[in-house]
């Protein structure tokens, strides 16, 4: 078989163990400053890291570093991007295989490290990359992936090794996003949220009990959407009249675009003119949208449209 | 063309003539212009400025909308402007438009300002796209955020689609069509197609297009819908005696006003016993034609504010164009293209050149009153400049001096 011809997770698994990159030795050997700027960062205040005195009457017998701190050795500081790239390893590897196959998107799921010994200010570390192990193809909430491991051997100045870390990440081909819909596997965007305040939450309350409720003053007139004056009286005065819910269609429209999550399309609304006499705007349901017409006998209802979240719905009035 | 239009003579400022626009300036109009809404501006701005052949350090005020990112006086100190002495904002979208100007005027009128820049600069298509409507908005327990309360949990949330729902009441009781719709379309292609500047230049449409493009929000198609553009315009208000002194012949404001109904909404005029016009707009074309002692049937040309078609119809009707609800044959005779009895949007408007709020159509009618602009109207006297629809609005009437 021709290597061209290999599938891909063999190809992958034939680049398992090998070196990736070059190895790189810390800037800087371990030192009491960057111990110290880490400490006051994570508000560690373990005298072992910092107090000379303490540390020495201590089970290590002198300033130690924190092991966490394992990763911030050897990083290899800013680069600009022209830099960053004369350095990336060369040739054939595990994640350029799979971006070529499309599996282009990554993210980090997990990462472990195991500590040989407490490092000592003067230990100056090198460390070393390589691909431990790819898995198989996996169907995941984000998409088809791979899982791989990437091993990184931390050693001192003695070629001795004193740390590793595991990390894993999934490589996986982003799915369509459909219309009107989100990602998969994402959380579902809820619908927009009406802003409450003193004037109108009399409204949202009462839907959320299962009411339409429109303000009316006292003199008799209805006000929808509300406020807190009555335009005929200047009544600062009011109470919430429950409305008997049957309208007809006044006017509605059809959306198709942009499609926002999470509302389905073709997204029927209407305004409803109600029986009493104020219009609504709200969405009919349970009907096909060719067979709306302006003046169309409706009446309400209150869904649930998400989790404890009712609002108020038109359908067409039966009989 | 004989519509019983009244105009009511008490409505009548004394705004007509003591102002004009004395120089205009725009960038070009993209979809990414590559670089900030202030510079932009700048650029708008001081091309204004040398087109009226006036200095930056002459600018005493500025006028401009509310919604605009770029402050007056950042603006002002960028090109070196002089001390201020008047600087407004006008709320609620491109209603702003030609109510900028208003003010200006009554400024320079007054003496409170002499030199007053009005100014729109954006990055609407690269940065935030309008069309995209109020799905993202943080509920605040104000009144202008309950607004959109009533209508955005069920997904009514576009610009696009609070015109639609109005539109389509128009059509159940006039009997306008979605073709109807379209020929205002095809009108703006046509005279964008020829203008340079537009970023549809060379790229009519026909009403087969229009019906064949896709349903935004029915019953509004794709190309019922203005376009989302970057850009600036700006343009420069001084006094009418000043202004014959300068380089450019003035654009003399014969009239200029505002208009908010006593059942106005944002947006959503849903709830007044008839919903099927536009009473702001009515509003501020009796204040125009009785300032300006001018009627219908004085007008040349008009920049007819064109963010979705349906409304460019209604306007017509309100500026007594036609009778209410007549507008559709109105508009299937031909009279709004070039040729016709009122030729609209000459550029090309926001369907054909670009959506800069409203601003660039009072550039456009600035060019058709010095005899400058590439679709050029026979014998103008008289152009009619209109801002944002169903918002609070405004409008101009300019003319030679």
């Amino acid at each position: 078989m021709k290597k061209s011809e290999t599938p891909l997770l063999d190809q992958m698994r034939q680049l398992t163990g090998a070196p990736v990159g070059e190895p790189n030795t810390a800037r800087d050997p371990v030192n009491q400053a960057m111990i110290r700027h880490w400490c006051d960062a994570v508000d560690d205040r373990n005298p072992v890291y910092t107090d000379p005195e303490f540390a020495e009457k201590s089970v290590h017998g002198g300033i130690v570093a924190p092991p966490t701190m394992l990763q911030a050795w050897t990083m290899p500081g800013l680069m600009s991007r022209e830099e960053r790239e004369a350095r990336a390893p060369r040739g054939p590897s595990v994640l350029r295989l799979l971006d070529e196959a499309g599996f282009t998107s990554v993210v980090a799921t997990n990462c472990t490290q195991a500590y040989k010994r407490y490092l000592r200010p003067g230990d100056l570390l090198t460390v070393s990359h390589s691909i431990e192990a790819v898995s198989d193809e996996k169907k995941t909430a984000l998409g088809v992936g791979h899982f791989v491991t990437q091993l990184t051997c931390y050693r001192d100045q003695n070629g001795e090794e004193v740390a590793t870390m595991r990390f894993r990440l999934l490589k996986f081909r982003p799915t369509e996003r459909s219309a009107g819909a989100e990602r998969r596997g994402a959380p579902k965007r809820s619908r927009p949220v009406p802003s409450i305040n003193h004037d109108n939450r009399f409204f949202w309350d009462g839907v959320q009990a299962g009411r339409l409720l429109i303000q009316r003053c006292f003199c008799g007139k209805l006000r929808h959407p509300p406020g807190p004056m009555c335009p005929v009286c200047r009544s600062l005065e009011w109470e919430a009249a429950e409305a008997c819910g049957r309208g007809t269609v006044y006017s509605y429209v059809v959306a198709h675009h942009p499609p926002i999550p999470p509302f389905e399309y073709p997204n029927l609304i209407v305004l409803v003119e109600l029986e009493e006499g104020v219009r609504i705007v709200s969405n009919l349901v349970d009907i096909e949208p060719e067979e709306v017409e302006i003046g169309m006998a409706v009446r309400a209802r209150f869904d649930e449209v998400e989790p404890d979240r009712i609002l108020l719905q038109f359908e067409r009035a039966k009989g | 063309m004989s519509v019983d239009f009244k105009v009511v003579s008490h409505f009548a400022s004394d705004l007509r003539d003591r102002a004009a626009i004395a120089g205009i300036g725009a960038t070009e109009f993209s979809k990414d212009s590559g670089r900030s809404e202030m510079r932009l501006a700048v650029e708008a701005v001081t091309a204004a400025l040398e087109d009226a052949g006036l200095e930056p350090a002459d600018v005493d005020g500025y006028s401009v909308f509310s919604m605009d990112n770029n402050p007056a006086i950042e603006v002002n100190r960028q090109i070196g402007g002089g001390d201020l002495r008047f600087f407004g904002r006008v709320h609620y979208g491109g209603g702003a438009a030609c109510a900028t100007v208003l003010q200006a005027a009554m400024a320079v009128a007054t003496g409170v300002a002499n030199t007053v820049v009005c100014y729109r600069a954006m990055n609407e298509r690269s940065m935030q796209r309008f069309g995209a409507g109020v799905q993202d908005r943080r509920p605040m327990p104000t009144a202008e955020s309950a607004h959109f309360g009533w209508y955005a949990p069920y997904g009514l949330l576009t610009p696009a689609s609070w015109v639609a729902m109005s539109a389509r009441r128009y059509m159940h009781e006039y009997g306008a069509t979605s073709e109807d719709f379209g020929r205002v379309s095809v009108a703006d292609r046509k005279h964008a197609a020829t203008n340079p500047a537009a970023w549809f230049y060379q790229q009519p449409i026909s009403l087969e297009d229009h019906q064949r493009s896709r349903w935004i929000i029915d019953p509004l198609r794709l190309l019922d819908c203005c376009q989302e553009s970057d850009g600036a315009v700006a343009v420069v208000v001084t006094s009418a005696e000043r202004a014959r002194d300068l380089r450019q012949p003035p654009a003399m404001i014969r009239a200029a006003a505002q208009g908010a109904s006593h059942e106005q909404q944002m947006m959503t005029g849903f709830y007044a016993d008839r919903i099927t016009g536009l009473p702001e707009m009515g509003l501020v074309a009796q204040q125009l034609y009785a300032t300006a002692g001018l009627t219908p049937d004085d007008i040349q040309t008009a920049i007819i504010y064109d963010h979705f078609t349906p409304f460019v119809l209604i306007q017509l009707e309100e500026f007594g164009f036609c009778k209410k609800g007549e507008a559709k044959d109105f508009i299937r005779d031909g009279n709004i293209e070039l040729g016709g009895r009122l030729p609209i949007n000459t550029h090309g408007g926001q369907l054909g050149e670009a959506y800069i709020h409203g601003m660039n159509g009072i550039n456009e009618a600035v060019r058709q009153v010095r005899g400058t602009a590439v679709n050029p109207v026979k014998d103008v006297e008289h152009v009619v400049v209109t801002a944002g629809t169903g918002v609070p609005t405004s409008g101009l009437i300019l003319g030679r001096d």
